[in-house]
């Protein structure tokens, strides 16, 4: 009787048990098949694109609905340019806050600072493209363009005439969208970092800052790695507050203060719109691009990762 | 826990309640433009007064995307800016009819500073502006109207719409008509490829770059440039007059007497001497044939938006142009072709 109760209770944990996995593998395929489905109706959509442009449509800046000419080009460098310039500008300041959070500022100074830089990150982004134009835009044309075409001007990335609007400010706004994102990480991976390691530094007699690059920043390449290729896939994908400020000129210029347009914003700008075959695909085809581009950029990075996890400091 | 339980009986009964009025009245979905909507919905809101047994449900999703929904014909009427294609008509499996409803004008506004006095462009004038082949504000050509305008030396900055919208077709359709230089370079489109300057999210987001940038000058819909206090150009029209954009000039660029049956005519470069020069048409796109109860409510709506005494009075108010008298007249017949035909079962209608 009482053997035949535990079986019952045994089939019923087992039970149990299968149903969990089944309901967790379900899940799981259910996200993989989104990704599938995605690609799918990616690749078919832009199959159009494909037939008509071929291998034009990657090689070719042109970009002209009227004429129903296609290609990617020129949103491709865009994209990239615009993330460039954001990963160079926020990287240092993010890490920076970072090391001053953990390593510097008094807890509860740590605290407040945390609190507000993760604020930025909550702001919708069409305030920070609002932002851009009535603030940011007017400041660069009056005040950083000029200066900077004044004393860098010989560099191909300051010259023409300075608009304000543009990649630079793009690059700026995006800039300011992703340090949160890597000021958070870097901090979590900073404050990993044991004691012992720091106060080892410290007994051999270095200073704080050569105690901070020896113990918290050579052992956490791996991790700000990491943390700036997220950043990198939000710059990468994000659309409204760049759409605002970057000019939205299909444009392959050095020249940070030329307008240029990003492939997210293209597809924010004409899809709506779009009533001809042809470009609804072409604009299918540069969402296939962006995926596989975001898709190469978290490889590169996990790889990157990796290798360095495998040969530390080697 | 009791406030729980009181929020799951409110939101019941406001369920039901919404059910039991959904047995009532009828729901008539639209979707497309977004320049008509503030006036449409304003429509919508008082012609439940008109007649309370129908509702009418718009969402403001943008031409392109009404036109999709009313071929797909998950909507009961698509709204657009500019009339649809030869091309996109021969999607269709059934007769579609352009209702003209009230007229909207585009107009070039800029930032000069100390300039007071209205800026004048020829045609010519604004296609070179916009094809980049004018760089300065103080080229001759530009001050050439008036004796007195005196501009400053300031570099000019174009400045579009990025997104595809009505509004870039309408304006690239008056370029393309008054210059055949833009019209071979360019030419005509709701998204086009731009010889020069920096494109500006929306209306809104053309305004603001406008209004921000010394030297810029942009085109946008009337009641934008008004709400940004942007000054506005006198634009010359065929008639060689300068006109300002208002109501009634916009009005008298459709006052050309009968148009098309099927009122797919673009109306820029009106000859009407007292026309603003670009003008354009919304319209409201129905299905020729309707089932018997949507069809007879929709066509009374029809008539009661485009009437004189009905819908037209609330246009000017919100800056839209009315229709001129004997056009309504015109399209009321064509209203008025509208066939109705018996409901199949399972229908969408309720």
């Amino acid at each position: 009787m009482r053997n035949k109760k535990t079986a019952r209770q045994n089939n019923l944990l087992h039970f149990n048990d299968t149903l969990f996995q089944w309901s967790l593998r379900i899940l799981g395929i259910g996200v993989i098949s989104v990704l599938a489905l995605l690609i799918f109706q990616l690749i078919l959509l832009s199959l159009p694109t494909f037939k008509a442009m071929g291998w034009t449509f990657f090689t070719s800046h042109d970009w002209d609905p009227v004429k129903e000419n296609y290609g990617v080009l020129s949103f491709a460098y865009g994209t990239v340019m615009s993330s460039m310039v954001a990963l160079i500008i926020a990287c240092p300041i993010s890490i920076a806050t970072a090391l001053f959070l953990v390593e510097v500022a008094p807890k509860k100074i740590a605290a407040l600072i945390g609190f507000l830089v993760e604020m930025l990150a909550a702001i919708p982004s069409v305030i920070y493209g609002l932002w851009g134009i009535f603030v940011l835009a007017p400041l660069l044309r009056n005040t950083v363009e000029p200066f900077l075409a004044k004393h860098l001007g010989a560099l191909p990335f300051f010259q023409g005439p300075p608009y304000g609007i543009g990649m630079l400010a793009g690059g700026i706004i995006l800039a300011i969208m992703i340090t949160p994102t890597i000021t958070a990480i870097c901090k979590e991976i900073f404050s990993k970092i044991p004691l012992q390691e720091r106060e080892a530094a410290l007994a051999l007699g270095s200073t704080r800052w050569e105690m901070m690059r020896i113990a918290v920043l050579r052992s956490s390449v791996s991790g700000m790695i990491g943390a700036t290729i997220l950043g990198l896939g939000r710059a990468l994908g994000e659309t409204m507050a760049v759409t605002m400020v970057i000019g939205n000129r299909a444009n392959i210029s050095l020249s940070l203060f030329e307008p240029a347009q990003t492939m997210a914003s293209v597809i924010a700008n004409e899809y709506s719109e779009a009533t001809g075959d042809l470009h609804l695909s072409a604009l299918a085809a540069i969402g296939l691009v962006l995926f596989v581009i975001s898709l190469l950029t978290s490889s590169l990075a996990r790889a990157l990762v990796w290798r360095i996890e495998r040969h530390p400091r080697s | 826990m009791r406030a729980t339980l009181k929020l799951v009986e409110t939101l019941f009964l406001l369920f039901s309640y919404s059910l039991a009025q959904a047995d009532e009245t009828l729901l008539i979905n639209g979707a497309g433009a977004t320049f008509p909507y503030p006036l449409y919905s304003k429509w919508f809101h008082e012609y439940t007064q008109v007649d309370p047994t129908v509702r009418i449900n718009y969402q403001s999703i943008g031409s392109g995307g009404g036109i999709r929904q009313l071929l797909d014909k998950t909507v009961d009427f698509g709204a657009s800016d500019a009339p649809m294609e030869d091309q996109e008509l021969k999607k269709s499996t059934v007769p579609i009819l352009h209702i003209p409803t009230v007229l909207g004008a585009v107009v070039l506004a800029y930032n000069l500073p100390g300039v007071q006095e209205a800026l004048q462009l020829t045609p010519d004038v604004t296609a070179d502006i916009f094809l980049g082949k004018i760089k300065k504000w103080n080229d001759s050509r530009l001050m050439q109207p008036s004796k007195t305008l005196r501009l400053p030396e300031l570099p000019i900055m174009v400045v579009q719409r990025s997104d595809g919208s009505g509004t870039t077709g309408v304006f690239t359709d008056y370029l393309s008509k008054v210059s055949a230089d833009w019209k071979d370079k360019v030419g005509n489109g709701k998204s086009v490829k731009w010889p020069t300057g920096i494109g500006g999210k929306g209306n809104e987001g053309v305004a603001g770059i406008i209004k921000q940038t010394p030297g810029a000058i942009g085109y946008l819909e009337l009641v934008y440039a008004e709400q940004n206090k942007l000054p506005i150009a006198a634009v010359q029209n065929a008639a060689k007059v300068f006109v300002q954009a208002s109501p009634k000039s916009i009005t008298e660029a459709a006052n050309i007497g009968t148009l098309p049956s099927d009122f797919r005519v673009p109306i820029t470069h009106s000859p009407n001497k007292e026309a603003y020069p670009i003008s354009a048409f919304t319209y409201l796109l129905v299905y020729q044939n309707m089932p018997t109860l949507k069809g007879e409510k929709i066509v009374k709506f029809l008539n009661w938006a485009i009437d004189e005494r009905g819908g037209q009075t609330y246009a000017e108010s919100l800056l839209y142009a009315k229709l001129p008298t004997d056009l309504i007249k015109q399209v009321k017949d064509k209203i008025n072709t509208i066939t109705t035909r018996a409901e199949q079962k399972n229908s969408s209608a309720k």
